[in-house]
C-alpha cells in the first residue's frame, strides 16, 4: 500500500493519493493533502467546501451530489474548479479525506 | 493534482508503421497514461474473487498463483465448452483485416495490437497451441504461441484497451463479436486475480449497497429530495418522487451517476418532469438504484449477480414492468443476456404505456423498456406539450452511445425526441453514427484518470466527427444517452474540440417540456438564463 509524506507527516493513501482510511482525517491532514492539489494555503472558501463535504460524508457515507455541493455553498461549478483544479469529486473530496467516487462519473 | 496532460498535437501525430519486432513477441511496456490501476485487495476479498493481493501492473512480479497457467487453460477449456460463440470466434476468423481500421483505439494509437483482428489473435494463438491438433503439432507454423507470463501481461494490457463497443463486429464478414473475445479475455484474467480498480470497486459497491457509487438509502433519498426542491424552484411544480413504494405500476432504474454527477443530474430532472407530466404510477428502488452493470466488464458470473437485483426488486415491490434510464451497457446486458441469465421475467407483464396504451411487444422477454422508447411514444401520441425555442441556445448533434445503438438497435427514438425539442439539430457524418457510431474511448471500465492518454487517443475519432459538425454548423452540444458518455465526453471534447458541452436527451426534453400549471421559465435546467442567449445555426 503506498504512503505519502507531506510536511513531515506520513499518510497511507491509494494509488490516486486519496486517504486510505477516511476516518484518519483532521484539518492538518486536509492542509497537507491540499498541497498535492497545488494548494499551499487553503482559503476560507476552500475550507467552507471541505468542511461541508466532511459533514455530509459523516452523515451519508458518500459525497453529496455535485449540484448540491455547488448550490448549498453558493458557488458555480467553474468556481469549484478554480478552487480545486481536479474538480469537486477528485480534488475537493481528496482534501476532505473522502474516498474517490467511482462508476460512471 | 490534475495530471500533466500530453500535448494534443503530439497525440494527433499517429504512426501507422508496425514495430520491427513481430507480433508474437508479447512484451509490453506499462507506460503511465495507457493502463489502469489494479483492483485493491479489499474489494476482491469482499466479492470472493481469487488471489487478493497488493500489486500494480507496473510491478515486475504480479504475484500470480503457482498454478496460474493451469487455471487459465482450464478456464479456457471450460468456456470453449460452455460458449459455442467463443469456440466459433476462435475458429472462423480468416484475418481479412476488415475490422482493423474500424477500431478507435487503433485509429488513435497506431498500435497493430489494437486492431481487433490482432487483439483477438493474442488469445487465439493460445487457443491454437493448446486446443487444436495443428497448433499442438506445428506450433508457430500453425499460428500458435505458448502461454507465458508475458502473454498474460499482454492480455491484461490490450484487453483493457478495448471498450467492448463492437464497432468492429459491424464490419466483420463473419459477424465475429470481438467484444465477447475481450470479455472472455478479461474473465480469464479475473481467474488469477488480474483486474482493475475502476471495475472491481464499483462492482463491490453495487453488490453491497446497490449502486456503483455506494450511495446508501438515506443518501439516495437526500439527493432525490434535492432534485424535487430544485424542480419546484424551476417550474413552480412539486413533483412526487416515490422510493420503494410497493404496488406501483412501474419500477424506474437509472444509472447512479444521474443522481450524483454533472451533467448527468440535469437528465434526472428531465425524467422526473416527464414522468410527472405523463402521470405515471412509478417508484424508484433504493437497492436497485443502479442501471449500470460493471460486472459486464469482469465476468459473466458477475454480470448475472448484479443484473439480478433489478428483477428481485421488481418482484418484491410487485410492479408490472421496469423502465430503464439513459444508461449504456445496462442495455447490452438487458437486451442480449438477461433473457437467459436471470430470465425470462415471467412474473412481470409486457410493458404497456399507461398514457398511450402502446404495448411494447419487443420487450416481452425482459419486460424492460428504455426511457427514450417510452418518451418518444408519448411525443408521437401528442401527450407532451413542447416548446423547442427554450433550447435555442443549444445547437445539438447526437452521439449514438455504443451499447443502446449496437447492443439494442435504439437509433430512431432519441432522434424523434431531439427533433421535437430542438430547433437546431445536425447529424455527424453517416459513417460515425447509428450502428457505425464511434466510441467515447472510455467505456467498459476504462474511464480513469490514470488512463488519460489512451482515452484521448481512443476518443479522438469521435471528437473529430464532432469537430466536423462544429465547423460546419456551429454545434455547441453533444446529446447522448449513456452515463459513461456524460462523464467522459466532456474532458474528451475539452481536449480535442473545446467549446462543446454534453447533455442527456432528457435534459433537453426537460428544457422544452411545458408542464401544466408551470410558472414562466426564466432559466434552463442548468440555471442559465433563457433570455438573450445566443445559439442558432451558424
Amino acid at each position: 500500500m503506498p504512503t505519502i509524506e507531506l510536511n513531515g507527516h506520513t499518510y497511507a493513501v491509494d494509488e490516486d493519493g486519496f486517504l486510505e482510511d477516511p476516518m484518519l482525517w483532521n484539518e492538518q491532514v486536509a492542509a497537507d493533502l491540499a498541497t498535492t492539489e497545488g494548494i499551499a494555503n487553503m482559503t476560507e472558501d476552500q475550507w467552507k467546501l471541505v468542511n461541508y463535504l466532511r459533514h455530509y460524508y459523516l452523515e451519508f457515507g458518500i459525497a453529496p451530489m455535485v449540484r448540491k455541493l455547488c448550490k448549498e455553498n453558493g458557488f458555480k461549478l467553474n468556481q469549484v474548479y478554480e478552487m480545486f483544479p481536479s474538480g469537486p469529486a477528485k480534488g475537493a473530496c481528496k482534501v476532505a479525506g473522502l474516498p474517490k467516487p467511482t462508476g460512471c462519473v | 493534482m490534475a495530471q500533466q496532460k500530453p500535448d494534443p498535437a503530439q497525440l494527433a501525430a499517429v504512426e501507422y508503421i508496425p514495430p520491427r519486432r513481430g507480433w508474437r513477441d508479447p512484451r509490453v511496456e506499462f507506460r503511465k497514461g495507457t493502463y489502469n490501476h489494479a483492483a485493491a485487495r479489499r474489494h476482491l476479498e469482499y466479492l470472493g474473487l481469487p488471489n487478493p493481493r497488493d500489486w500494480q501492473p507496473s510491478d515486475a512480479d504480479w504475484q500470480l498463483p503457482a498454478n496460474w497457467k493451469q487455471i487459465i487453460l482450464d478456464g479456457m477449456k471450460d468456456r470453449l465448452e460452455r460458449y459455442r460463440s467463443f469456440r466459433l470466434f476462435m475458429d472462423i476468423c480468416v484475418r481479412c483485416g476488415a475490422c482493423a481500421d474500424k477500431c478507435h483505439f487503433y485509429l488513435g494509437s497506431g498500435d497493430p495490437k489494437n486492431t481487433p483482428v490482432l487483439r483477438a489473435e493474442l488469445i487465439r494463438s493460445v487457443y491454437r497451441r493448446y486446443f487444436t491438433a495443428a497448433g499442438r503439432l506445428f506450433g508457430p507454423l500453425a499460428g500458435a504461441r505458448d502461454l507465458t507470463e508475458d502473454v498474460l501481461k499482454e492480455w491484461f494490457y490490450y484487453f483493457h484497451q478495448c471498450t467492448e463497443c463492437r464497432r468492429c463486429s459491424v464490419f466483420c464478414p463473419f459477424g465475429i463479436d470481438t467484444a465477447e473475445i475481450t470479455m472472455i479475455g478479461r474473465e480469464l484474467l479475473n481467474l488469477v486475480g488480474c483486474n482493475i480498480q475502476w471495475i472491481i470497486e464499483p462492482v463491490a459497491n453495487c453488490d453491497r449497497v446497490g449502486n456503483h457509487l455506494g450511495i446508501q438509502p438515506h443518501g439516495f433519498k437526500d439527493s432525490l429530495d434535492f432534485a424535487a426542491d430544485e424542480l419546484e424552484e424551476l417550474t413552480g411544480i412539486r413533483v412526487e418522487i416515490p422510493i420503494n413504494r410497493k404496488g406501483a405500476e412501474v419500477l424506474f432504474v437509472v444509472p447512479s451517476a444521474d443522481y450524483f454527477g454533472l451533467p448527468h443530474y440535469f437528465t434526472l430532472l428531465g425524467y422526473l418532469m416527464m414522468l410527472h407530466e405523463a402521470g405515471i404510477d412509478y417508484t424508484f428502488s433504493a437497492y436497485a438504484s443502479e442501471g449500470g452493470n460493471f460486472g459486464l466488464f469482469a465476468s459473466h458470473e458477475m454480470t448475472k449477480r448484479l443484473n439480478a437485483k433489478m428483477y428481485a426488486e421488481a418482484k418484491r415491490l410487485g410492479v408490472k414492468w421496469i423502465l430503464g434510464g439513459e444508461c449504456g451497457h445496462m442495455w447490452r446486458v438487458v437486451h442480449q443476456y438477461m433473457g437467459t441469465m436471470n430470465g425470462p421475467a415471467d412474473f412481470l407483464e409486457v410493458p404497456v404505456s399507461p398514457a398511450t396504451g402502446t404495448r411494447f411487444d419487443h420487450a416481452s422477454s425482459t419486460k424492460m423498456l428504455h426511457v427514450c422508447e417510452f418518451t418518444a411514444d408519448l411525443i408521437a401520441h401528442g401527450k407532451l406539450a413542447l416548446d423547442p425555442s427554450r433550447n435555442d441556445h443549444w445547437n445539438v448533434t447526437f452521439h449514438d452511445s455504443c451499447n443502446p445503438a449496437r447492443g439494442m438497435g435504439l437509433y430512431e427514438e432519441p432522434r424523434l425526441i431531439l427533433r421535437r425539442v430542438l430547433n437546431h439539430f445536425h447529424e455527424m457524418p453517416e459513417e460515425t453514427i447509428r450502428e457505425r457510431t464511434l466510441c467515447c474511448g472510455s467505456g467498459a471500465g476504462l474511464g480513469t484518470d490514470e488512463n488519460f492518454e489512451m482515452r484521448m487517443r481512443g476518443g479522438r475519432p469521435r471528437a473529430m466527427a464532432v469537430n466536423y459538425v462544429r465547423k460546419r454548423h456551429g454545434t455547441n452540444c453533444v446529446a447522448c444517452i449513456c452515463a459513461v458518455d456524460k462523464a467522459t465526453l466532456p474532458p474528451l471534447l475539452e481536449y480535442w474540440v473545446p467549446g462543446v458541452e454534453v447533455a442527456g436527451v432528457h435534459e433537453l426534453l426537460g428544457n422544452a417540456l411545458v408542464m401544466k400549471g408551470e410558472h414562466p421559465r426564466t432559466t434552463d435546467l442548468r440555471g442559465e438564463p433563457l433570455e438573450g442567449m445566443g445559439g442558432g445555426d451558424a
